[in-house]
């Protein structure tokens, strides 16, 4: 058996590496779109094998856990729908003339360079090895982010760069305490580094190392999951890249980083002398929800607007895991999978919508719901979803994380009500001028693939009105896993 | 340890904090390059001396590379962009010498204070490294933040790596993937920032940063 297994996690990180490689010499849209969205459904495919083989024996540098093959699965299926968006939506972008062959060969190696980066991070057992990802990771996001070379996407890319590389540089200074903190327990070399090592021995690490090193991961990796003080990157990022790329970082790279902390977090959790993480986590989290919700009001772009409900979500979901406790827990995975799924939609329908009126500015665009049914519904239902209505899953999430919060800290639970509701306002707000009222902007008919935001908003759907059991045991396992 | 060993050690780290201020008051972009160059040979000799002090030979690649790449390689090449650039001459209006001086000793007393009081068990070469390795980081930020010019940006970018290096290097048997891997990684950054260099160039005709904040998208 271990042939195989061994086949399944090398084939999520090889098929996109090898595919990289292809997708940089091979010319021809249609081919290569094609190319990416196959080489996107093979990792997809290998993922889903993950769940139904043996797994591996941890290594010292990859490890699949019940924890992370929740964050591939995730991580590998919405790569493959944003590929499929991508290829329709780069077309439109080669037909008028905003991006060049060449342009579009990078792209796509980027892609899948991205994607490799990604999966490399969650399956990465060696804490150097995470790092490594996920610098690599923020590298491919900054060149794509500045592919359409304007003066915005360039000051985008600019800002992305320099804030993702402090980010960075603080989250290796971490490591290299985890590192400093371990050696004298577990002794030199490589060992010292490895994940499943580190939480064995973990309870004999020195306390106040770890403390130290725990406050470095958080502000680098927190940069990168956006987080409030450290945002400023995300919706320049967000709003002037292209539109996959967009789905792609709200619905992806933030849970990478989300993820980097979470590993970490278990390592403090285990030992009893370090300071408690989920003070640190719930603190910053409510600071992004209730700050993003207030900035929700102000924005004049859509891609933008969106961006901030994105910091707003991973502020609901840092706080849920801050709060920890197995119902908070399964309540932040569950909002996790529920937000990438719904942000990763609104993205595909915004991307179309902006090609359509050729402008991303809010006043510019309006009455959708009445020029383009198909598009105005599909973000209407996206934005109800991401406001946390029901019936559809974001609602069910939201719920269980005000519900469990209102059990054991009622103080907590007003602030997080609170800006929630704001939140809620603001997008219903700016729904209202975009889907309803009269017709403004270019009224042209798109060439859209509908398929990805459909399929998207249809699980959001069923998940808000019916999780099967033993997805709900999955993540309760997990949940209990977090601590 | 013999202590002349760890002496010269520490004079190596100290001298690198000691460059790292003296960054922190160029105002001229061919100065500044300089002092890069000579913060990155203090690096590379305190990492030869350290793979020297614990008998670890796979140190003085990390030395090399720190030695040819950072202290030449990127200087020269820096110093033929900005020529071209024709910003070579410019002199940068830093926020006042004083107070940014005053900043940077109250957070190198900073990271005293933290790194020493926290890793009072550690061995006690490691110690004052990560001491000084956290100051180098905390310096490299503050001259991030001080300019405008995006090329000075880079080079606090760059001596603050220096400083994650000498952290690296500093812990005891730290696995060499990861030195190698940091400076793969500035090999990468710079790449990017070459090319976002040439871009903005292009586009703007200047690399003063202010400039390109007049485009943000918010106040279109």
């Amino acid at each position: 058996m271990s042939g195989f297994e061994f086949t399944a996690v090398s084939a999520i990180l090889l098929i996109p590496l090898a595919a990289a490689a292809l997708l940089a010499v091979l010319p021809g849209y249609q081919l290569t779109a094609r190319l990416n969205v196959i080489a996107a459904l093979l990792t997809f495919t290998a993922a889903v094998s993950l769940f139904f083989t043996e797994r591996p024996a941890a290594g010292s540098y990859l490890l699949v856990d019940d924890l992370n093959i929740v964050f591939i699965a995730l991580n590998t299926f919405v790569g493959f729908t944003a590929s499929v968006f991508s290829s329709s939506y780069i077309g439109h972008e080669l037909s008028t003339g905003r991006l060049t062959p060449d342009h579009l060969r990078f792209y796509h190696a980027m892609y899948q360079l991205l994607l490799f980066a990604m999966n490399l991070a969650l399956l990465a057992n060696n804490i150097g090895l995470m790092w490594v990802a996920i610098e690599i990771a923020t590298l491919t996001t900054v060149l794509m982010v500045g592919i359409y070379r304007t003066h915005e996407a360039l000051e985008a890319a600019w800002k992305y760069f320099i804030l993702g590389s402090v980010g960075i540089a603080l989250a290796l200074f971490g490591t290299i305490l985890v590192y400093v903190a371990a050696q004298p327990v577990i002794g030199e070399g490589l060992q010292a580094m490895v994940w499943t090592v580190l939480i064995q021995h973990v309870s004999r690490f020195d306390p106040s190392l770890l403390n130290l090193a725990f406050v470095f991961l958080l502000l680098g990796y927190g940069t990168k999951v956006g987080l409030a003080p450290l945002h400023a990157w995300l919706p320049d990022a967000h709003a002037e890249g292209p539109t996959p790329i967009s789905a792609v970082l709200s619905g992806l790279l933030l849970n990478v980083a989300l993820y980097a902390v979470l590993r970490f977090k278990l390592l403090l959790a285990a030992n009893a002398k370090a300071l408690a993480p989920g003070p640190l986590m719930v603190t910053m989290g409510l600071i992004s929800l209730v700050f993003a919700g207030f900035m929700l009001y102000r924005r004049r772009d859509i891609k933008r607007l969106f961006a901030y409900s994105s910091i707003e979500h991973m502020g609901i979901i840092t706080f849920a895991f801050g709060m920890g406790g197995p119902l908070a827990n399964f309540a932040g995975l569950l909002h996790m999978v529920m937000h990438s799924l719904t942000k990763s939609a609104i993205f595909y329908g915004v991307g179309h919508i902006a090609q359509i009126k050729g402008t991303q500015k809010i006043e510019d665009i309006g009455g959708l719901t009445e020029t383009h049914p198909w598009l105005g519904w599909a973000l209407v239902c996206g934005v109800v979803a991401i406001a946390g209505l029901p019936p559809l899953g974001i609602f069910m999430s939201e719920f269980l994380v005000v519900s469990s919060t209102f059990a054991r800290e009622p103080v907590l639970a007003l602030p997080l009500v609170f800006g929630l509701l704001v939140a809620l306002g603001a997008l219903l707000w700016r729904l209202n001028g975009l889907a309803f009222g009269r017709p403004r902007g270019a009224t042209g008919p798109g060439e859209a693939s509908y398929v990805p935001m459909y399929a998207h908003l249809a699980l959001v759907l069923t998940a808000g009105i019916y999780l099967p059991p033993p997805l709900v045991a999955w993540f309760q396992n997990v949940a209990g896993l977090l601590g | 340890m013999n202590s002349l060993v760890f002496d010269i050690a520490h004079m190596f780290a100290g001298g690198l904090v000691l460059v790292s201020f003296m960054m922190l008051y160029q105002d001229r972009l061919y100065a500044l390059l300089n002092i890069y160059a000579l913060h990155a040979l203090v690096l590379a000799l305190a990492v030869a001396w350290r793979a020297y002090a614990v008998d670890a030979p796979h140190l003085y690649v990390t030395a090399a590379i720190a030695l040819v790449f950072k202290a030449i390689i990127i200087p020269v090449v820096l110093h033929h962009l900005i020529v071209r650039l024709g910003i070579h001459r410019e002199i940068e209006t830093v926020v006042g010498i004083g107070p940014t001086m005053l900043a940077g000793m109250g957070l190198v007393a900073l990271s005293m204070v933290v790194m020493l009081r926290v890793t009072a068990q550690a061995d006690p070469l490691a110690r004052k490294d990560l001491a000084f390795a956290l100051s180098i980081v905390l310096l490299g930020l503050l001259l991030m933040v001080t300019r405008r010019n995006a090329v000075s940006q880079v080079v606090g970018f760059m001596s603050l790596e220096n400083g994650l290096v000498l952290a690296a290097t500093g812990a005891k048997g730290m696995p060499l993937v990861v030195e190698i891997s940091v400076a793969f990684s500035i090999l990468i950054a710079f790449i990017v920032i070459g090319i976002f260099l040439f871009r903005i160039r292009e586009r703007f005709d200047t690399v003063d940063v202010q400039v390109l904040e007049r485009h943000r998208g918010e106040r279109r």
